[in-house]
């Protein structure tokens, strides 16, 4: 097969990472997962709308509850940052911005992530 | 050398040249709606946060969720949440590789506008019903 790269590609080193496919895949299984965990936390919201303190922090304290959210939180971090990434690829084109941004981003979610998972992990095991 | 060889090579024409279609704004909206869904993780951490630092902080939370502009960003989260997910069906089908006759992603796409919105109205008519049986 020819070389479907140019010269250019060739010499900045740019091209296919081989990393493609695990990204494409981790993207959609965790999509998959996301649409039964994504309509239990849209019941949740409704379930605790109006509630006060004490009944909605039994409901995400209840161990069903906490281990959906869990996985929610878990799963939609992983699935967000992946597609964020793509969003930063598309539009960010400067070099030094792009790296910045996306590491931004891998922050950004590890943050958002850690900060949802203290907070159920002490409501669950919590008095 | 670089710079005769990139203004040899052509542009695409970009998303003004077009005619707007619904699969366009769908798929336009399908990534707006998960950048939205990205920023809208700190509120699920800001409730969290307030739920497990006690009923004070929960009651000031839940004062800014309830008001009038916390009610519309809510919305809109929950739309993009649904829409997304809508979104994200409609791939599943596609990346099996049916879906992809004209008329049938015509109708997908209606199928996917119409369902995010009657989904999510039905969400906060359930939520408001909460309300009233609290």
């Amino acid at each position: 097969m020819s070389e479907m790269r140019t010269p250019l590609s060739r010499v900045h080193g740019l091209g296919s990472a081989k990393s493609g496919s695990g990204h494409f895949i981790a993207q959609r299984m965790t999509a998959l997962a996301l649409v039964p965990l994504a309509i239990f936390l849209l019941a949740s919201l409704v379930a605790v709308t109006g509630a006060d303190w004490q009944t909605a922090h039994d409901y995400v304290a209840n161990p069903l509850s906490a281990i959906l959210l869990l996985l929610f939180i878990g799963v939609g971090i992983v699935h967000m940052r992946l597609g964020m990434q793509v969003v930063i690829e598309d539009y960010v084109h400067g070099h030094g911005l792009k790296i910045l941004a996306l590491v931004a981003n891998s922050f950004f979610a590890v943050l958002v992530g850690l900060t949802c998972i203290y907070a159920v992990l002490k409501i669950g095991f919590g008095s | 050398m670089a710079d005769t060889q990139q203004a040899a090579r052509p542009l695409s024409p970009h998303l003004q040249i077009y005619r707007r279609t619904l699969t366009m704004m769908l798929s336009i909206i399908h990534r707006i709606t998960g950048v939205g869904l990205y920023m809208g993780t700190v509120l699920l951490a800001a409730w969290l946060i307030a739920l497990a630092m006690g009923p004070d902080a929960y009651d000031s939370f839940m004062g800014l969720a309830g008001s009038l502009i916390g009610r519309l960003i809510m919305f809109g989260y929950t739309w993009a949440l649904i829409h997304h997910m809508f979104g994200g069906i409609r791939h599943f089908i596609w990346d099996t590789g049916r879906g992809f006759s004209l008329g049938l992603v015509e109708v997908m796409a209606w199928i996917h506008v119409i369902a995010s919105i009657t989904l999510t109205v039905l969400v906060w008519v359930a939520g408001y019903m909460m309300l009233g049986a609290m």
